[in-house]
C-alpha cells in the first residue's frame, strides 16, 4: 500500500495542498414532490436559458417541502436534473430518512445552518420575473461607491473570435471591437464602444435589472439574466445604431437610445 | 490561403534587403517550404533532428542558391507534429537568435500543436487571410490566440505585434460582390494591413518552380509582396492593386 506520509530526508514533493473554498450555487428548492410538474416547470426555465444549466452544479433544497411530503424519488430527481445538463452535487435541509435517501444517490448532505424557513408561496408556480433560480447565498449586488469600481472590467483590445471576457459581480467595458464567435458576460451590465458581432450577456447571476450598452448592434445573441434574442430576431433597424437593451418583465427589448 | 507562399516571399525579400534571415517550415508531416523555395533536393536534416539533437543547426540550414543572406531550415516528412516540443523550439530559435536578423516562422494550418509552436515565441506576426468570410473568422480566433497564448503573453509582457496581409484578393469579384473588400476586412479585423497580394497566376508559376514570387518583379503578386516588406521594415508605401484593371483596346480584342 502506497502511504502519503514518507517521513524523512528523502520525503517526496508535496502532490497537493488541501484548502478550504466557498463557492454560490444555483439551489433548487422543492415546493412538492410530484416529479412531473418538476420536470414540465423545470424544462421551462432550461428553455430559457439553457447555457445557464450547462454542466452548472446544483444544490437540492428539501427546507420549503411542506410536512409530511411523503417520498421523494431521489433516482427520477437526479435523473432529470443531468438531462438538463446540471450535475446535483448535494441536498440541504429535510429529514433523516430524506437524508438517507440522498445518500444512496451518493449526495451530499449539506449543512442547513442558514437556511431560512420561509414557508411556500401561495402559488405552487409563481410569476417569477427570472428565469433562472437565483442562489440564496448569492451576494447582493454590490451598490456603494466602493464595491461597484472594485467589481468592474475593462477591456481596451479588440475581443476575438473564441475569446470570453466574464465581470464577476459587476459591469463590463469594452472600447474596442467585439468579433463573431466572441463572448461577453458579466453579472452586472455590459458596454460596448465599437461594434458588437459577438455575443453578450448580462447580468449572469439572474439580476433583471441589468442592461446592455452599446454603439453599433451587429450582436448574435443578446441575453439578460437569461432571456435572449438570437441575430434573427433582432429588428434591422435597430442593428448598426445605438442601442440599450434590458428586460422589460418577460420581454428582452431593443431600443434605440 | 497562402502562408507558405507568403513565408518564402517575405524572407527573400528581408534578405534581399541585405538582413540575415531563416525560414523555419513548423508543417511536420506535411512540409512544403522546401519546395517553394526550391531546395527540397538538398535536404539532409530537419527540424525535428535539430530539436532531437541528431544534427546541429548549421549542418540542417540550407543556403539559398540565389540569396546568401537567406537559409531554410526544413521540417520533417517523417515525424508527427508533437516532435515539435515547446523547450526544443525554444533552444533553436535562441540559436537563431545569435546569429540571424530576423527568423520566419511558417505556421500550419489550423490552431492545432504546430501553429502554436510557430506562434509562442513570435515577436511579430503576419496573420494571413483571404476576403472571404470564414478565412476572416478563422483569422480572427487566430489573432485571439496570439494576444493571449503566447510567451509574451504569459510573461505579461509587450503583445505580440500583428500585421495582416490580405492573399488572393480579386478587385473584379468584390465589385460583384462575390468577395469582401479591403475596408470589410479591415474593419472586422480592426486591423491595418500590411499587403494586399492580388489574385494571380505568377503566384502558382512560382510555387511550381521552386521561385518564391517576390523574384518574379514583373508580375503583380510579386511586386505586392516586395511592397509589403518594405511596409514591415518601416517604408510608407500606397496599397496597389486594389482597383480593377482597365483593360487596353489590344486586350480585350484578344480575349484576355
Amino acid at each position: 500500500m502506497a502511504s502519503f506520509s514518507h517521513a524523512g530526508a528523502d520525503s517526496p514533493k508535496p502532490a497537493f495542498e488541501l484548502k478550504a473554498a466557498t463557492f454560490t450555487l444555483p439551489v433548487i428548492r422543492l415546493l412538492g414532490v410530484d416529479m412531473d410538474s418538476v420536470a414540465d416547470q423545470l424544462g421551462i426555465k432550461v428553455d430559457q436559458a439553457p447555457d445557464f444549466f450547462r454542466n452548472t452544479p446544483v444544490v437540492i433544497d428539501l427546507s420549503g417541502l411542506p410536512p409530511g411530503a411523503g417520498q421523494i424519488e431521489f433516482p427520477l430527481l437526479v435523473g432529470l436534473m443531468r438531462g438538463f445538463g446540471m450535475i446535483p452535487v448535494g441536498i440541504r435541509g429535510g429529514t433523516e430518512e430524506q437524508h438517507q435517501a440522498a445518500e444512496a444517490m451518493e449526495l451530499a448532505i449539506l449543512g442547513d445552518a442558514f437556511v431560512r424557513r420561509t414557508p411556500p408561496r401561495e402559488t405552487p408556480n409563481p410569476p417569477e420575473p427570472r428565469s433562472t433560480p437565483r442562489p440564496y447565498s448569492a451576494p447582493v449586488p454590490p451598490v456603494g461607491e466602493e464595491s461597484a469600481t472594485a467589481s468592474q472590467r475593462l477591456v481596451t483590445r479588440p475581443v476575438r473570435s473564441g475569446q470570453r471576457v466574464y465581470a464577476p459581480g459587476g459591469d463590463l467595458s469594452v472600447i474596442a471591437p467585439v468579433s463573431h464567435g466572441a463572448e461577453l458576460m458579466a453579472d452586472g451590465n455590459i458596454h460596448v464602444y465599437g461594434p458588437l458581432r459577438g455575443r453578450a450577456m448580462a447580468g449572469m447571476k439572474g439580476d433583471t435589472s441589468a442592461r446592455i450598452f452599446c454603439q453599433d448592434l451587429q450582436a448574435e445573441l443578446l441575453s439578460v439574466a437569461g432571456h435572449y434574442r438570437i441575430s434573427e430576431n433582432i429588428p434591422d433597424e435597430v442593428k448598426g445604431v445605438p442601442v440599450q437593451i434590458f428586460l422589460d418583465g418577460d420581454v428582452l427589448r431593443v431600443e434605440k437610445i | 490561403m497562402g502562408k507558405t507562399t507568403t513565408s518564402a516571399a517575405l524572407a527573400m525579400g528581408l534578405a534581399q534587403r541585405g538582413h540575415r534571415t531563416a525560414v523555419i517550415d513548423f508543417d511536420v508531416g506535411l512540409r512544403n517550404l522546401d519546395l517553394i523555395m526550391g531546395c527540397e533536393r538538398r535536404v539532409v536534416y530537419d527540424f525535428v533532428n535539430v530539436i532531437n539533437g541528431e544534427a546541429n543547426i548549421n549542418q540542417a540550414l540550407i543556403r539559398d542558391k540565389r540569396c546568401d543572406t537567406l537559409y531554410v531550415l526544413p521540417a520533417s516528412q517523417t515525424r508527427d507534429k508533437d516532435a515539435l516540443t515547446k523547450d526544443g523550439v525554444g533552444r533553436v530559435l535562441e540559436e537563431l537568435a545569435k546569429t540571424f536578423d530576423y527568423i520566419v516562422c511558417d505556421s500550419p494550418a489550423g490552431i492545432e500543436h504546430g501553429a502554436y509552436m510557430a506562434m509562442y515565441y513570435a515577436d511579430d506576426a503576419v496573420v494571413v487571410t483571404n476576403p472571404e468570410v470564414s478565412s476572416v473568422r478563422d483569422s480572427d480566433r487566430m489573432l485571439g490566440i496570439l494576444s493571449s497564448k503566447s510567451r509574451r503573453a504569459e510573461r505579461n509582457e509587450a503583445p505580440i505585434r500583428e500585421y495582416l496581409l490580405l492573399t488572393r484578393y480579386a478587385p473584379e469579384r468584390v465589385a460583384k460582390g462575390e468577395m469582401l473588400s479591403v475596408n470589410d476586412v479591415r474593419e472586422i479585423l480592426s486591423l491595418d494591413l500590411l499587403g494586399v497580394i492580388p489574385e494571380s497566376k505568377a503566384v502558382l508559376n512560382a510555387s511550381n518552380s521552386g521561385v518564391p514570387v517576390i523574384l518574379d518583379t514583373e508580375s503583380d503578386a510579386g511586386q505586392a509582396y516586395n511592397d509589403a516588406v518594405g511596409r514591415y521594415l518601416g517604408e510608407d508605401l500606397p496599397h496597389r492593386f486594389l482597383e480593377i484593371k482597365k483593360k487596353g483596346f489590344f486586350s480585350r480584342l484578344m480575349g484576355g
